[in-house]
């Protein structure tokens, strides 16, 4: 089992969304995450998917993707190097000791302070899911108050694109 | 030209050629049938059941390669032709199904008869589209011919909602010539250095054989596969779904392979060195248990569908593309280069003389000398009677595994079940679909009591429409094909497997309009038969009283390889 992350051009139609998401459920293929927006041509959309399978069940998902008629193009960016980054809001109770220590923690992950409360902070992150993971897993589960996660996009390094 | 939606449906059906629309009428499709009214160029089918209309569109399908037509209403006429779809899509049939759907405005809102046709069938299609506005049908209907036929072939969907044909909005008419889709360029050329190392494993192999499947009907490419078996003299053998694309009755056939395949074909496959692959997708019923399928073979797979290969079994040659390009450029490539020496010649001898000895188990040997009815013997006859040439449609059952053991099919598009999703019900408006196609064959349905019971009604349509089809109902009394697991795997505990109450059919059938008849005496059966296709112009039902004790056999079990064959009664596996 191995975790990769899929990016698809998918034809900006009503029902694409689903077409993908019913495959994975359908076909029993696991998603961690999956984030989709237009991009700059609005015919367009983007989706990354998070999976983790062995290299056989990668091997069918690329395939079952690519034969969805939605679907233009896509790539595995896990394949080749490239850059993964998932946004996160952090609502976490900021009260006598901890106003400091969530300051402090924040900014060793380079993370922003973006709601400032008597009671509370709002912490954003950007990075890899890795790095999200671990600013959770430092703070005080008992002052976490909500978290949201944008899940994963990611793009490949260098001149490559994924493109039409 | 400027028409209205229900105008523009029917015109474009027309461009793509559509002899017969398999349909239903209903509030959502009203605008549609208005535009059908008095239409000369295309005959609609009124059907009893938009289930019976998607299997006769299906079986119209699979015996002219032509894609098969259907037209229902919203809600439950969408809803009842769900089962037909899936249908179609496993065994990757060409059809467009035009569904009506409630106005765009109501959409969303559980209107009057109302579903969301596009998410209920969007697992069961190859593709679906929702039109809600009428400028955009005639590309899609394009589009929906085109996906429908090309590249691996399946049903798809045109959900059209009602404001889209109002005949009071008249727009610009012009079918496309030509469609492009970005996102969608099925493959045919198969990839030459990877046909060429198929071609040199092939001529290496010691131990070959041919293994094809469905796609080399839906490929055209019974005459290159033939050719190619024959020029390399190799055993070749057909799943269910590919019976007829290579000739039953040549000598090199060795018979249907998998659960209830020949003891020679599964034998072959167990020990073969060099599996050739052709057009079929090693489903489980051919495979038996996966981890001891064809343990000493390297495997060549052409199909059209990349993820089709290496889904279930890894393969070592893949080659994508259309079975009848990929198989002609191998016929030439081996006509080049085929250099098989002496040694090779011996090879292959000594693995025929094995063939034969498997083949001499003689596995689909049954009791001759039963009085009672044999299923199996019914078979053979209808072959007789039929000089091996009718077209064959069947349900899903013991009846069905009959047909495919005892009657030897020796063209493509002749034998016309369904093998993927095993639809009970499939049979008897699948044969009206093929009568309509073809209204000089003979065509015959061979079904069970439980299953004709699944879409009996179309013996009504059979009537309106003219369709004289014999209906060869081998009467059991039992869900033969449970009560046979039932009798193997759970102890002979024949949990509601017993068909009660059973109607008197040939009476039914007369009621309907058409000819009955029963057969319980072994002697009447050739006679029987007889009759019933001398009938030309009358459907037939023959209803025949067959043992009810009867098992199909061979049989591999769960979980057991090819080798591990029952091939008798009473018979432990042998290998
Ligand atoms: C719609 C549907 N329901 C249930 C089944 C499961 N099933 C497979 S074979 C069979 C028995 C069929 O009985 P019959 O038509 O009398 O044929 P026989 O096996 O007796 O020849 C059943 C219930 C099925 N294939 N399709
Ligand atoms: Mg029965």
């Amino acid at each position: 089992m191995s975790r990769h992350i899929i990016s698809i051009l998918l034809e900006n139609e009503s029902g694409a969304l689903s077409r993908v998401a019913g495959l994975f459920s359908a076909r029993g293929y696991n998603i961690e995450s999956l984030t989709v927006a237009t991009t700059h041509d609005p015919t367009l959309s983007r989706m990354t998917v998070v999976t983790a399978g062995s290299d056989e069940v990668i091997e069918q998902i690329t395939k079952q993707l690519n034969k969805l008629v939605d679907v233009v193009r896509l790539t595995d960016l896990t394949e080749s190097s490239h850059i993964e980054r998932e946004l996160m809001m952090v609502k976490l109770k900021a009260t006598g000791d901890y106003r400091e220590e969530i300051k402090r923690l924040s900014d060793i992950f380079r993370g922003k302070i973006i709601d400032v409360t008597e009671s509370s902070y709002i912490v954003e992150l950007t990075g890899d899911s890795g790095k999200l993971d671990a600013f959770i897993q430092s703070v005080d589960e008992s002052v976490i108050l909500e978290v949201v996660r944008s899940g994963v996009t990611g793009i490949s390094r260098g001149e490559k694109s994924l493109k039409f | 030209m400027k028409l209205s939606g229900g105008e523009i449906l029917i015109h474009a059906l027309e461009e793509e050629g559509v002899e017969y629309i398999f349909g239903y009428p209903g509030g959502a499709v009203l605008h549609i049938y208005d535009a059908l009214f008095r239409h000369d160029n295309i005959q609609h089918i009124l059907v009893r059941h938009e289930q019976g209309a998607t299997h006769a569109a299906d079986g119209y399908a699979r015996a002219t390669g032509k894609p098969g037509v259907v037209l229902v209403t919203s809600g439950p006429g969408a809803t009842n032709a769900v089962t037909g779809i899936a249908t179609a899509f496993m065994d990757s049939i060409p059809m467009v199904i035009i569904t009506g759907q409630v106005s765009s405005k109501l959409i969303g809102t559980d209107a009057f008869q109302e579903v969301d046709c596009v998410g209920v069938t969007r697992p069961v299609v190859k593709h679906n589209f929702l039109v809600n506005d009428v400028t955009k049908l005639a590309e899609t209907v394009k589009k929906a011919f085109y996906v429908a036929q090309t590249g691996r072939p399946g049903p798809v969907v045109v959900d059209v909602t009602k404001d889209a044909t109002d005949p009071n909005i008249k727009v610009p008419y012009i079918y496309p010539k030509k469609v492009e889709m970005r996102s969608y360029n099925p493959t045919l050329v198969g990839h030459p250095g990877q046909i060429r190392k198929a071609v040199d494993l092939l001529l290496k192999a010691k131990r070959p054989m041919i293994y094809y499947g469905g796609g080399v009907v839906l490929g055209e490419a019974s005459a290159e596969l033939t050719e190619l078996a024959r020029l390399l003299g190799y055993p070749v053998t057909g799943t269910l779904m590919g019976l007829g694309a290579y000739p039953a009755t040549d000598e090199q056939f060795v018979g249907m392979l998998g659960m209830h395949g020949t003891y020679e074909a599964n034998m072959g496959m167990h020990h073969c060195d060099v599996l050739f692959a052709v057009g079929a997708r090693f489903d489980d019923r051919i495979t038996g248990e996966i981890s001891s399928f064809c343990p000493h073979a390297e495997i060549i797979h052409i199909d059209i569908d990349p993820a089709s290969i290496s889904k279930n079994v890894r393969v070592d040659v893949p080659i994508v593309g259309h079975v009848k390009k990929v198989l002609t450029d191998m016929l030439e490539m081996v006509r080049e280069t085929d250099n098989r020496g002496e040694a090779a010649v011996f090879a292959l001898d000594s693995w025929w003389s094995q063939i034969d000895k498997w083949r001499s188990v003689k596995s689909l040997e049954y009791d001759r000398s039963s009085d009672l009815i044999k299923p199996q013997y019914v078979i053979e006859k209808l072959w007789e009677v039929t000089k091996g040439d009718a077209y064959i449609t069947s349900d899903v059952g013991q009846h069905q595994m009959f047909v495919a053991q005892y009657y030897k099919f020796d063209k493509p598009r002749r034998w016309i079940n369904s093998g993927g999703l095993g639809t009970m019900g499939f049979g008897l408006p699948a044969a009206m679909g093929v009568k309509l196609a073809f209204p000089e064959a003979d065509v015959a349905c061979v079904t069970g009591e439980g299953s004709i019971q699944m879409c009996l009604q179309e013996l009504s349509t059979c009537l309106q429409y003219d369709a004289p089809v014999k209906i060869i109902n081998l009467n059991n009394g039992y869900l033969g094909m449970v009560r046979q697991w039932q009798e193997f795997s759970y102890n002979s505990r024949y949990s509601h497997s017993y068909v009660d109450a059973l109607p008197n059919f040939s009476k039914l059938a007369e009621s309907y309009g058409h000819i009955g008849m029963k057969v319980d005496k072994l002697s009447d059966v050739e006679p029987a038969l007889k009759e019933a296709f001398a009938q030309k112009d009358r459907l037939v039902f023959l209803d025949l009283l067959v043992d009810p004790s009867e098992n199909v056999y061979p049989m591999i079990e769960n979980g057991k390889g090819h080798h591990e064959m029952r091939v008798r009664p009473g018979q432990e596996s042998i290998s």
